[in-house]
């Protein structure tokens, strides 16, 4: 197979995981690269767990779920009790710590950050805490680059919500350079 | 007169199914009489039916015709007025196949008041399956599923299709053919869903179970228990009990369906510039 | 928007992507009924179909949208509806209506864990066989089953086209997994799109016999108001439309709702094979399941094992020839499918024991894996070797 990542976004209803997963997926094909989302959500729209999950790679990906993720987020602590052991060995865990108090144990590398609570207190709406973990996703990892990226936020967001968006992505990528480790190819 | 509604009429197809006494020739003759008045071209007309005897009309009639599913006819005639607006759509049904299997899409048709002109033949009893009890057998009167008697209460068809929204309501009986056919005509021209209730014999399915003798005696009991609009307004609850009640029941003013579609048409284009 | 002429690649739903086929083939007409997983499809349709001078009504039920669709196409307008499991059951006495009557339409089935409400957001492909023999009686129908968003949008297409030239009810038969699915797509342009339109009559209405077939065993179809002004009924009827209780009119159109599909397999019928040249083992499986399958070939030979698919795009008719190929070529033959062996019964039936058949067979309401298709052909693999 080539070279392949798997994404795994998850907390619960509400959280704008499905657009995230969407968006990253959205920029992946910018690049001219193969890309797949998928999502699994409880049948309430609102409060219920939610799940998206992403696969980008150079080459067809056929069977179009995730098996082993490269990449977790986990943005409620049911998210990470339930999905924090599954992680590819070596691969990384970003904890929103707003919501998870508890990190399970797991092989992965643990990035928690504040991602909700900083989304509040610097842009102004938490609602655009989903944009902040793909700034922080797309900046630890270099899945896809920042201007994709930005295109692609532009591109699935309702009008009049631009600088926001914008301003909740720099942030992530802001976070993400607090730490500097990339992820192994 | 007589020619003219002949030549409306598959007459290749004559002789027709329905039973000697039986009312449903006059509805259609009104009918017919009403679409020559209201000066339709014929290949713009279209006639949507339901299942039943009364659906066989359909058949009969030299326009366009279609014969669907028990209680579907509305909805059915719903995708060909909404597909062209530009069509005159009538629609025959029976009085089990509009308010029992078809009561859904007949308070929705007049929630939407789409211009369908809806003709229902109350005969007060499932016919062609040889006399089972209706949303409209009075209660007890007997039908074979009602040995002892009907338990049910029946529906008012005209407060139905007043209550769900229908613009204008009518009825007549088949003893009162032409008023029959003058408010067909009225309906046809309300410029939205109307529902034109016309109470009609049978004396084999119906008739003949509760003692009421044949067509001839049932159309008499039509004109002897039918009052007019005006005439109720005279009467008490008390008086009004075991009669019926013809005329313009009520006409209402509402946008009609596939106007307002149009202009979602015209919005949908100018949002997308198209 | 996006304008009729799609050429860059895009990210594009499955749901979307039946919505997009529709539109390019020529449906200017929706009804229907809310339900999950399809509801994205109506969603869009409200959208766009207005916006091109198209009709979309939201109907009071599943049963209303159907026969909503058979009356805006016998008006001359293309027409479509979509459901999920519980609402194709209500359909489907209409759609029995449509294959009388030879009404075009398509009916999508974005299928769902049933019976019953099941669960309504987990995907399955349990809707095989009422896809065939939901209405009641003897009847035509051809159903196609997309492996992947860009397929629903050719198929919806293809769907409608078959729908105009037999006169037929084509239903589109998707799953939660490929309906919900987000991937890339490269879609061809307008005008390599082939859209086919329903034969007119080219008589004077006075000679028109709105049931008399064609050569192909269709007959021109006139829509109301143009002209020609006949009768349509559910009862059996003469060349004339007529109602008659006739034995021989009812077998012969009977027969004649057959033959016009039966004598056009090589039109009607597709499959596609994915390394079967010199397959040993072989995967029957089509849908999502056809996805997981692929996957599990490909680790397979990549494993020395010699594995190939068979994945049928039209489910019904059931691609028997093509099946039946193989029996005599293939050492074993696993049908993967989330169900408990709906397609398989008709694997068996065309091989005619000359093959061994087994499944792989997932109803937990999730997708089919490809470890576990992959473990059943390592087994087919390994007996094969120490037999």
């Amino acid at each position: 197979m080539e070279e392949t990542l798997e994404f795994r976004l998850s907390g619960s209803g509400g959280q704008g995981l499905i657009l995230a997963g969407v968006i990253l997926a959205e920029a992946a094909i910018r690049e001219g690269k193969n890309a797949v989302q998928a999502q699994s959500y409880g049948p309430e729209a609102r409060g219920g767990a939610s799940k998206a999950e992403v696969i980008i790679s150079e080459g067809e990906i056929d069977y179009p779920k995730v098996v082993l993720p490269d990449v977790v987020l986990a943005m409620s602590q049911d998210a990470a009790d339930k999905y924090a052991v599954r992680v590819k060995k070596g691969g990384l865990l970003i904890i929103d710590n707003t919501y998870v108090k508890n990190i399970p144990a797991t092989s992965a590398r643990v990035y928690a950050l504040p991602i909700s609570r900083l989304a509040r207190e610097k842009v102004g709406k938490e609602m655009v805490a989903n944009i902040v973990a793909l700034g922080i996703l797309a900046g630890l990892t270099g899945a896809v680059s920042r201007r994709t990226l930005e295109e692609a936020v532009l591109s699935r967001i309702p009008r009049g919500t631009e600088s926001l968006n914008l301003k909740a992505l720099e942030l992530g990528f802001e976070m993400a350079r607090t730490f500097t480790v990339k992820v192994p190819a | 007169m007589l020619s003219q509604v002949e030549s409306h009429l598959r007459s290749d197809r004559f002789p027709h199914i329905w039973c000697p006494g039986c009312g449903n020739g006059i509805v259609l003759a009104a009918l017919v009489r009403a679409i020559e008045e209201l000066g339709y071209d014929p290949d713009k007309t279209v006639v949507v039916s339901g299942i039943g005897c009364s659906s066989r009309a359909a058949g009969y009639l030299d326009f366009n015709t279609l014969h669907t599913t028990h209680g579907r006819a509305l909805a059915f005639a719903t995708g060909i007025k909404l597909a062209r607006p530009e069509l005159e759509v009538f629609v025959l049904m029976g009085d089990g196949d509009a308010t029992a299997i078809g009561g859904n899409h007949f308070i929705h048709a007049a929630r939407r008041n789409i211009d369908l002109t809806a003709i229902i033949f109350n005969n007060s009893i499932y016919g062609m399956t040889g006399g089972q009890y209706s949303p409209l057998t009075p209660p007890g009167k007997r039908a074979t599923t009602a040995p002892y008697g009907n338990i049910e209460r029946s529906f008012d068809i005209a407060e139905l299709a007043k209550g769900a929204g229908a613009t204008y309501v009518a009825r007549a009986t088949t003893y009162h053919a032409t008023m029959l056919e003058k408010l067909i005509v009225a309906g046809a021209r309300n410029k939205g869903f109307s529902v034109i209730e016309a109470i009609t014999a049978c004396p084999v399915g119906y008739g003949r179970r509760n003692k009421m003798g044949n067509g001839l005696q049932m159309l008499l009991w039509q004109k002897e228990h039918a009052v007019t609009v005006k005439q109720a307004e005279k009467m008490s609850p008390e008086e009004l009990r075991d009669k019926i009640v013809i005329g313009e029941l009520y006409k209402g003013e509402a946008p009609e369906y596939t106007a307002m579609y149009q202009q979602v048409i015209e919005r949908a284009q100018k949002t997308t510039g198209q | 928007m996006m304008s009729d002429v799609v050429e860059m690649a895009r990210l594009m739903q499955g749901n979307e992507a039946v919505v997009e086929g529709a539109l390019a083939a020529g449906v200017r007409f929706y009804a229907g009924y809310p339900i999950t997983p399809s509801t994205e499809i109506a969603e869009l349709m409200a959208e766009r179909l207005p916006a091109l001078g198209g009709k979309f009504i939201q109907m009071e039920d599943e049963i209303a949208s159907m026969a909503a669709v058979i009356g805006a196409s016998l008006a001359g307008v293309k027409a479509l509806t979509a459901t999920s499991g519980p609402g194709f059951s209500l359909k489907q006495e209409n759609i029995g209506f449509a294959a009388m009557a030879e009404i075009p339409c398509v009916i999508v089935n974005v299928q769902r864990w049933g019976p019953s409400t099941g669960i309504p957001t987990a995907p399955a492909q349990g809707d095989v066989m009422q896809a065939r023999w939901g209405t009641h009686g003897d009847h035509p129908v051809i159903v196609l089953c997309p492996a992947s968003v860009r397929e629903a949008y050719l198929l919806a297409i293809r769907a409608v086209n078959l729908s105009e030239k037999y006169r037929v009810p084509v239903i589109l038969l998707m799953d939660e997994v490929i309906g919900h699915m987000r991937e890339r797509v490269v879609l061809p342009r307008a005008k390599e799109v082939e859209v086919i339109e329903r034969k007119k009559p080219s008589v004077e209405p006075k000679d028109y016999y709105p049931y008399r077939p064609g050569d192909d065993g269709v007959p021109p179809m006139a829509s109301f108001g143009e002209g020609y002004r006949y009768h349509v009924t559910g009862l059996v009827h003469d060349e004339k439309g007529n109602p008659t209780t006739d034995p021989q009119v009812a077998e012969s159109l009977l027969l004649r709702l057959h033959r016009k599909i039966y004598d056009h397999l090589d039109d009607v019928v597709s499959v596609e094979g994915y390394q079967l040249e010199d397959a040993e083992v072989t995967v029957v499986a089509y849908g999502a399941a056809a996805r997981s399958a692929k996957r599990a070939v490909k680790e397979a030979r990549a494993a020395g094992i010699k594995a190939g698919l068979l994945r049928p795009v039209t489910i019904w008719p059931f691609p028997e020839k093509e099946v039946a190929e193989l029996a005599g070529r293939v050492r074993h033959i696993i049908v993967a499918e989330m169900n408990l062996g709906q397609l398989k019964g008709e694997v068996e039936r065309a091989v005619r024991g000359r093959v061994g058949v087994s499944g792989v067979n997932r109803v937990n309401g999730e997708l089919i894996t490809f470890e576990e298709i992959l473990s059943a052909i390592r087994e087919v693999a390994l007996d094969a070797q120490s037999g």
